[in-house]
């Protein structure tokens, strides 16, 4: 494609500057979306780290949540961390009663599965798609993947008692990370997303 | 980035200040009940704040004012699943201590409590829990981040619902930094000097622009309209304390104040979420609170 694809970031609450900077370093233009006809205008999204049932109940409040729907249904490319992870699951455990997701990945995804904060952490990750350099993976209170379909790419995993949880998986033009690349200063993943965008939007 | 810096493992700095991050845009609230932590959460709080009175009774009822009873701040990480945040007095670190134990996830070491050090804040770099202080100006920020706060607030005067203050803070704070982005290099050194706050951090800011950490605001915020103005002001996201439990009807208001903190610069909006909230707080003005009163005046 010509010139620089512009990817949103969903701005209802959330570390929006983060992914922002990370989106400008690897050669995107960014736009903050807060209402429905500012979907109109971009080539991909991304679901920032925040509070997923805050981000759920503003998303309904302001009429975001079917179009948002929509557009993942119809291939708009969409990545997600930690909250965003959850709000691209279709299915999730330890939820509030009414929390909904917008669904897209054949995932289900557990809460807060590492614990609480005391428990958050950082650590290196071998991730192959990325190449030989470990990302540093930082888990803020973050969500895992419980169960994933066939359709499910696992990108990276964690393995706390032997039992493998992917925390990095693709589907499709949707990826998504229980961690958060954004606040590291390392954008490989942003530039993945970023080709991907670049990609669809050429087809 | 600090010199105290870790960089594995549990209780990173990176880990404490991205907590905080998290939080942006969203709103925290003071609760006294595992009740009204669940109607903070349905109402879309980023967050809840365990306390056993809120500011406006400390400040009614007097006396000191200490860390909550464990089994309240229990009661409350049963029974939500967004972050809980409690209290600890300036300087007791044990209360500090206690509160880690419990699992709470971030430890506000608050000037609203009776402090229980007068020369003293806690080492924050020595826990794995990160911590939010309150701070009227630059200086004092910049002397809570090297003590290894992980996020600031402005302090404003809690318990009035009065929001003057909180407007004083937040413009000081920034008129400060804006004023460091504008010096030359060569009198960083006295502009530390005279911000009492370390060189290393005062050259970060004025080159970032901002603090090296999360500023939020708290102290007075009452309405939709003044979230909404303290985020224009520059505040990335709001702590709101006696201001929706002692209104006429908290589950509304708190909602309320959640849209207006998203769409803070959206006037519309502000608008129709601010129809028929009912009672707000009784206000307090500061300027009538006699001096020693003023709880933004406890921490240095």
């Amino acid at each position: 494609m010509s010139g620089m694809p512009v990817i949103g970031v969903l701005a209802v609450q959330g570390d929006v500057r983060e992914h922002v900077r990370a989106l400008e370093s690897a050669g995107a233009a960014t736009r903050a979306i807060r209402r429905p006809r500012e979907l109109e205008e971009i080539d991909g999204l991304v679901i920032p780290g925040g509070e997923s049932t805050v981000m759920d109940k503003l998303v309904r409040a302001f009429e975001l949540r079917d179009p948002l729907v929509t557009a993942i249904r119809d291939g708009l490319p969409v990545y997600g961390s930690c909250a965003g992870m959850i709000m691209l699951a279709d299915r999730i455990t330890d939820g509030t009663s009414d929390q909904q997701t917008l669904g897209g990945l054949d995932i289900t995804v557990r809460r807060n599965a590492f614990g609480r904060q005391v428990d958050s952490y950082e650590e290196d990750l071998h991730i192959r798609q990325l190449g030989p350099q470990p990302v540093r993976a930082v888990f803020i209170r973050a969500p895992w993947v419980e169960q994933w379909g066939s359709e499910v790419e696992v990108l990276a995993s964690v393995r706390p008692l032997g039992r493998e949880h992917p925390v990095a998986v693709r589907q499709g033009n949707l990826l998504a990370t229980s961690f958060h690349p954004e606040v590291t200063g390392d954008h490989r993943f942003h530039s993945h997303f970023v080709a991907t965008v670049r990609g669809t939007v050429v087809a | 980035m600090n010199e105290n810096t870790t960089t594995t493992g549990t209780g990173t700095t990176r880990v404490k200040r991205g907590m905080a991050e998290m939080l942006k845009g969203g709103v925290i609230m003071d609760v006294v009940t595992p009740e009204q932590a669940k109607i903070a959460e349905d109402a879309g709080a980023v967050a809840v704040m365990a306390l056993e009175r809120v500011p406006a009774d400390i400040r009614a009822q007097g006396g000191v004012s200490r860390m909550s009873d464990p089994d309240m701040i229990d009661g409350i990480i049963n029974t939500v699943s967004i972050p809980v945040m409690a209290k600890a007095r300036i300087g007791h670190f044990v209360e500090a201590q206690v509160l880690q134990s419990l699992g709470v996830d971030y430890i506000d070491e608050s000037e609203v409590l009776t402090p229980a050090d007068y020369a003293n804040h806690i080492d924050k770099w020595a826990f794995t829990v990160p911590f939010v202080c309150g701070a009227t100006n630059l200086g004092e920020a910049l002397r809570r981040i090297t003590e290894g706060a992980a996020m600031i607030r402005s302090k404003g005067e809690a318990g009035t619902g009065d929001v003057s203050n909180a407007t004083t803070h937040m413009r000081q704070i920034r008129q400060e930094i804006r004023r460091l982005q504008n010096l030359p290099e060569d009198e960083l050194y006295v502009a530390a000097k005279e911000l009492q706050a370390p060189y290393d951090l005062v050259k970060e800011v004025a080159e970032a622009g901002k603090l090296p950490v999360v500023l939020f605001t708290a102290g007075g915020i009452a309405t939709p309209a003044d979230a909404a103005m303290m985020m224009q002001l520059g505040a990335e996201g709001v702590f709101v304390g006696s201001g929706i439990f002692k209104s006429g009807n908290p589950a509304q208001r708190a909602e309320a104040i959640v849209k207006a903190t998203t769409f803070y610069d959206d006037p519309d909006v502000i608008a129709k979420v601010s129809r028929g909230l009912g009672e707000a707080m009784v206000g307090l003005n500061v300027d009538e609170i006699p001096q020693p009163h003023r709880l933004a005046e406890r921490g240095w």
